[in-house]
């Protein structure tokens, strides 16, 4: 648990992140989203330390981070950034392995380690194990940042706009590899980003930053149903049913009986359902899950599920 | 094998000879000398003076090295970041002075002889590696020391494992710069009696002896090549070892 405290940020004259608290529970990813400018990057930056506060404090699992040097704080908190970061001399094997070297680990059980990783992120470690960073690609590069980042199985992840450069193909991808390792490992994520449908679609809360104020930090249906200022709407923006929609699987409204046409998956979200409904014409999709048809969607049903909450 | 790597082990391969047997090339120079001058250099072995000459000049570029190496890490630390315009004007004002100004001003100091040559090399060399060493120190791309911070390094740590290697072929080509720079500045030397190549080319100016002039110059000139090649080709292996070629290239 992160618990952040009345916490300020002020370079000279400027008042960069103005007395936030919020508190972040166990388990749970929290999306940091605001514009550049907003202070949302000193924010998480505080929490390691590699940004000292003027002033509040930040306790994780009770305990203040300034109690301990910083550099040993920040060894037991991932951190992945946008770009990677990765170190261009070393090759993805010892990048990996960096925080577990720190620390002491012995050879073995670090080399263990890098080759678990290096599967979880579906890279045969015979293969990339022994590879320079400039040899990967773009995605390639991101996984090897993101399983560095969690070298040294930490309760907490920080990351700095970590998909900002990704094509969108491989970004769904990654997003959906970091849910899939989140809920794996239980990890609290604090994710920084400027793009509101990362924050809804990743998020299980969310905190919209501006001007160095925290605007509103609640879970992604609050935020689409009551934007607590004009500036958290226009973040949503115009489609705020849709997003709405995205937030849930097709599994939580498939009814019993049958439907004419192409299948859709029952984890798709309701947006793709809706999406499909009205692209293919049809009032019902039949729904697939894993490869036993378990009943159909409604697109009334569908369309009701986009209505502002009350 | 290149046409290039060809063309060096020739040249490599004649300075040995010549060095190891000057009268073999006798009839190359003969044509320059006249009123029966001695063909060859007469006042000491060429291979004893070119070793003089290249130690001098390993020794000034070592001190050069470590000073400036240093400086420019304590300079980029935060706690020696005030002193960064001082230090760079002081090594600028090395580079300022004429070697043959240091030279006269060290003689009465140092006296005669290799001393005031290794002063004026040392401070001659000490620029360039200066700068270059803090060119590689702060133009790091920011993900890597960032994410060094972030992974928690300490300082320390930083510098030796991440900011060093990373910098490395770019010290070393300032390195290679100060080497070139020295090799041709210590046949100055020879002015105050510092054993050096220079004694070649001073004995053949005083008598008219073009051939000295020509076999002094030919050495310097050849040794200056074949180094400053041979410190590129291990800067052009380190950039790639560090996998920054697209940022050597820049």
């Amino acid at each position: 648990m992160i618990e952040i405290q009345e916490l300020t940020k002020v370079y000279g004259q400027t008042t960069v992140v103005d007395r936030v608290s919020l508190t972040i529970g166990a388990g749970e990813l929290c999306a940091i989203v605001g514009t550049s400018g907003s202070g949302k990057t000193t924010l998480m930056r505080m929490v390691n330390r590699l940004v000292e506060p003027t002033s509040g404090k930040v306790l994780i699992d009770g305990q203040d981070t300034r109690e301990v040097p910083a550099y040993e704080l920040r060894r037991r908190i991932g951190y992945a950034i946008q770009g990677h970061g990765l170190f261009p001399h070393r090759t993805v094997g010892q990048n990996i392995g960096t925080v577990p070297h720190l620390l002491g680990w012995d050879k073995a059980r670090i080399a263990n380690r890098v080759d678990e990783l290096l599967s979880l992120f579906q890279l045969d470690p015979a293969q990339f194990r022994d590879r320079m960073p400039n040899e990967l690609s773009g995605g390639q590069q991101q996984r090897v940042g993101v399983a560095r980042a969690l070298a040294a199985e930490p309760n907490i992840l920080l990351m700095d706009e970590p998909f900002g450069a990704l094509d969108p193909v491989i970004r769904a991808k990654a997003q959906d590899d970091l849910l899939a390792i989140q809920r794996r490992f239980n990890t609290t994520v604090v994710l920084v980003t400027h793009d509101m449908e990362e924050a809804i679609h990743l998020g299980s809360r969310i905190a919209v930053m501006d001007g160095g104020e925290l605007l509103q930090y609640a879970t992604p249906e609050e935020i689409i149903a009551n934007p607590a200022t004009d500036f958290v709407a226009e973040l949503i923006g115009g489609d705020r049913p849709f997003r709405l929609l995205s937030l849930a699987k097709v599994s939580s409204l498939v009814e019993p009986g049958e439907a004419a046409g192409q299948p859709i998956a029952a984890t798709a979200s309701l947006r793709e359902a809706y999406a499909e409904c009205l692209w293919s014409g049809r009032e019902a999709l039949p729904v697939m899950d894993n490869g036993t048809l378990v009943g159909r969607i409604n697109r009334a049903d569908l369309a009701r599920c986009a209505v502002r909450p009350s | 094998m290149s046409i290039g790597l060809v063309i060096r082990l020739l040249v490599l391969a004649l300075l040995v000879a010549f060095l190891v047997s000057p009268e073999s090339f006798a009839f190359l120079f003969e044509p320059l000398t006249k009123n029966n001058q001695p063909i060859i250099y007469n006042q000491g072995s060429l291979l004893d003076l070119t070793l003089n000459h290249l130690l001098i000049v390993a020794v000034a570029t070592a001190l050069a090295t470590t000073v400036a190496v240093g400086l420019a890490i304590l300079v980029t630390r935060p706690f020696g970041a005030e002193f960064l315009p001082l230090s760079r004007s002081l090594a600028n004002v090395g580079q300022t002075f004429p070697p043959v100004a240091v030279l006269a001003l060290a003689v009465p100091m140092l006296g005669f002889g290799t001393a005031p040559t290794l002063v004026a090399l040392f401070l001659y060399g000490l620029l360039p590696i200066f700068e270059n060493t803090l060119t590689g120190l702060t133009g790091l791309p920011p993900t890597v020391t960032e994410a060094a911070r972030g992974m928690g390094m300490t300082g320390r740590q930083r510098l030796v494992r991440v900011e060093l290697p990373l910098a490395l072929p770019i010290i070393l080509a300032g390195v290679r710069l100060s080497t070139v720079i020295s090799l041709a500045t210590a046949t100055i030397g020879s002015t105050v009696a510092a054993r050096t190549l220079g004694e070649v080319i001073i004995a053949g100016l005083l008598s008219s002896n073009t051939a000295f002039v020509l076999q002094g110059g030919l050495i310097v000139g050849a040794l200056a090549v074949l180094i400053y090649d041979g410190l590129s080709a291990i800067e052009r292996a380190l950039t790639r070892r560090t996998g920054q070629g697209a940022r050597a290239n820049a």
